[in-house]
């Protein structure tokens, strides 16, 4: 029904079901923003023997995190004085809108995606680097030491990482032969790339949970270290605004390995085809937000300066290696 | 023409891995440290001269305030100098209380030293871990003495309360559960890769500095010093005891780590040993008069605290005040070599190099 719709002829009503369906996939992932701080916060919980949010919203804590973002936007806003003002309000908005852009190209069924593009693989790893904008920036206007810092480690980081990162995925280039995210899903009919892929799919994961700033590259923020990072001087909505970047990269991060790795909306076995394909997705994107949320309970962080070692000299030339190894396969064997 | 700047960074004295109201001027070019300066003293109380004006008995409770982590050891050591300087003999009762008391608050407090070191580095979970076992430690010395971290237990001559019923049987039910946990701590963390990058060859320092800077306790022993007054100077009964002094060669922050935890198992089979070899009856305090007069003189004594060699100097005029009071508190000594570990040191590994140290900022600034 999209693809029909994209390719008529422009006009109102169209544009005014496409601007139904974007407020619907926001209200979706503001919805997993909502759910997924929950689920993080009662898994942590668990995991370290607590019991999680359970006051607000019944005995699950159901509306814990929609008390919080009230209490949010209900705070005073502050802007430090000697802060950089115009470029201190538009950071935390250039760090959040490059997370929404990317969920139009993630296929999360057969039939619902938003924009089909050719480059969709590229497209989102072009347009998740602009985050790494908002935070520098952001910790620049503060005109805080420590968010500075935390500005610097991110760029370093995003700069270090972003390469393993598209190099990991070449190797399922190479054996697509393209971007398409909906042709990717397509050719994992007969097996999941994370099989065919396995470096690819470590390294990717690795320079991933980078790019995704969690434990254990959390380093931007680092709390024992530099107090918050690059949003130390955030209050209220803005530091929201920064958070909710976050969760929704975790929103898109787990959708994309789901989509490159795990098979998309495929059932593991052709005889459980009978179930839809959104839940068959549900389930393993829940799975792949399930490790992130682990390893953040599990690992502690890395130090800067190890961590451009790990991605320079161990991630990239393994992913490089990959890609080698891929095309000779391919090149022998198919 | 890029033009670079030094810049100064104020850490603390409110930070997340300070451990207290600790500051922390460092000069940092980037992230690399040229210079640090310690500011302390956002804590200080004035113990040693307020103990001027406090009969011996009430300067106890002001001693649980200084390394409140091991109030025990506290407690201990100005009771041991008022009883050396009267020469009291303690029941022995007493005194296998005393050790039971000090041994569990060296273990609490070792385990609050790995659970914070651990979330210094950035892992949340042991820390909880750490807690939950310290909890049991607590509630066990709540039994005793009625308070979970300030105890006020120790008295001049031997113990304020006695051991209420079931509670030997407690300690001897915790050794065995706390070792099985010493075990999965090792496994959670200790083989970890990007823990072991964290802490190894960080912060090392050779023996003759350790002994230059005065160091005490695993700071001074993980450069390979085998001295743990416990074992060299023994006081109270320790000498009775089997136990380990561990030592490590290394220096560096992972020896310091590895050395808490095998302190801790040291300190689980001296409780072993206690448990089993408790008095069933007996005093629990010494005959003393009822107001303790110290004989005109001076002393000092040091005992082993979990954060090293604790000491404490009377100097007494026979009144029921002391003239001077002074207490070597280990952790201001242990924090003087900071500076000369931070000199070159990035941020990550300032945080690494002073939770490896493991001050307690109450006994810090006294």
């Amino acid at each position: 029904m999209i693809k029909e719709l994209l390719q008529s002829s422009p006009g109102w009503a169209n544009f005014g079901i496409f601007f139904l369906l974007g407020a619907v996939l926001l209200l979706i992932v503001l919805g997993f923003v909502t759910y997924g701080i929950l689920a993080e916060r009662k898994v942590l919980g668990y995991m370290q023997l607590r019991h999680g949010p359970n006051q607000v919203g019944g005995r699950w804590g159901l509306l814990q995190t929609v008390a919080d973002v009230l209490k949010l936007l209900l705070k005073e806003d502050i802007i430090p004085k000697a802060a950089d003002k115009p470029l201190f309000i538009i950071a935390p908005a250039i760090a959040f809108a490059p997370s929404f852009m990317v969920l139009a190209t993630i296929p999360f069924t057969d039939k619902f995606q938003f924009a089909d593009i050719g480059v969709g693989l590229l497209y989102y790893i072009a347009v998740s680097g602009l985050t790494v904008f908002g935070m520098v920036l952001g910790g620049w206007a503060s005109n805080n030491k420590y968010a500075l810092l935390g500005g610097m480690r991110a760029a370093a980081q995003m700069i270090s990482y972003e390469i393993p990162l598209v190099m990991s995925v070449l190797g399922v280039i190479l054996l697509t032969g393209s971007l398409n995210l909906n042709d990717i899903v397509a050719q994992q009919e007969h097996g999941w790339f994370i099989l065919l892929q396995p470096i690819g799919f470590i390294v990717f994961f690795i320079a991933s949970i980078a790019e995704l700033n969690r434990t254990p590259f959390d380093l931007p923020e680092s709390e024992n270290e530099l107090v918050a990072g690059y949003h130390v001087e955030y209050t209220g909505f803005r530091w929201a605004f920064f958070m909710l970047a976050e969760y929704v990269y975790l929103f898109a991060m787990s959708a994309l390995i789901t989509v490159v790795f795990l098979g998309g909306w495929l059932a593991p076995f052709g005889f459980l085809g009978f179930i839809p394909g959104a839940v068959w997705f549900a389930l393993k994107f829940s799975f792949v937000v399930f490790i992130y949320i682990w390893l953040r309970a599990t690992l502690p962080r890395f130090r800067a300066d190890k961590l451009m070692e790990f991605g320079w000299k161990v991630l990239l030339p393994i992913a490089l290696g990959n890609i080698f190894l891929t095309a000779l396969i391919k090149s022998l064997f198919f | 023409m890029i033009r670079t700047e030094e810049m100064i960074l104020n850490v603390g004295p409110q930070h997340p891995s300070t451990h207290g109201v600790f500051r922390l001027v460092v000069k940092i070019d980037g992230e690399i440290i040229t210079e640090a300066k310690p500011v302390i003293g956002y804590l200080h109380r004035g113990t040693e001269k307020l103990a001027e004006d406090l009969q011996y008995t009430q300067i106890i409770p002001y001693t649980d305030r200084m390394d409140y982590l091991s109030s025990m050891t506290n407690n201990y050591v100005i009771c041991h100098a008022v009883e050396t300087m009267m020469g009291i003999e303690i029941p022995e009762r007493a005194d296998f209380l005393r050790v039971i008391a000090m041994e569990l608050n060296r273990v609490a407090s070792h385990l609050v030293a790995w659970g914070t070191y651990i979330l210094d580095l950035g892992a949340t979970s042991p820390f909880i871990y750490a807690f939950r076992d310290r909890e049991m430690i607590i509630n066990m010395l709540n039994e005793l003495s009625g308070a979970r971290l300030t105890f006020n237990y120790m008295r001049v001559g031997g113990v304020k309360w006695d051991a209420p019923e079931g509670w030997i049987e407690k300690v001897k039910e915790f050794v065995p559960y706390m070792r099985g946990q010493l075990k999965g701590y090792h496994e959670l963390v200790t083989g970890n890769e990007i823990f072991i990058d964290r802490v190894k060859g960080i912060g090392k320092y050779t023996k003759e500095e350790a002994l230059q800077y005065s160091l005490s306790g695993p700071n001074l022993r993980c450069t390979g010093v085998k001295w743990d007054l416990r074992k060299d100077e023994p006081y109270s009964i320790y000498n009775r005891f089997n136990f380990d002094v561990p030592t490590s060669e290394e220096g560096d922050c992972l020896a310091r780590y590895n050395l808490r935890l095998a302190e801790i198992e040291q300190s689980l089979n001296i409780l072993e040993q206690a448990a089993a070899q408790f008095p069933a009856e007996g005093p629990i305090l010494a005959k003393v008069p009822k107001i303790i007069k110290a004989p005109k003189g001076e002393a000092f004594v040091r005992i082993e605290s979990p954060r090293g060699e604790i000491g404490c100097y009377i100097a007494s005029e026979g009144k029921k005040e002391p003239y001077r009071l002074k207490f070597r508190r280990p952790s201001f000594y242990n924090l003087q070599i900071l500076p000369k570990l931070l000199k070159g040191e990035n941020i990550a590994n300032m945080i690494a190099i002073l939770g490896a140290i493991d001050i307690v900022l109450g006994e810090v600034d006294g």
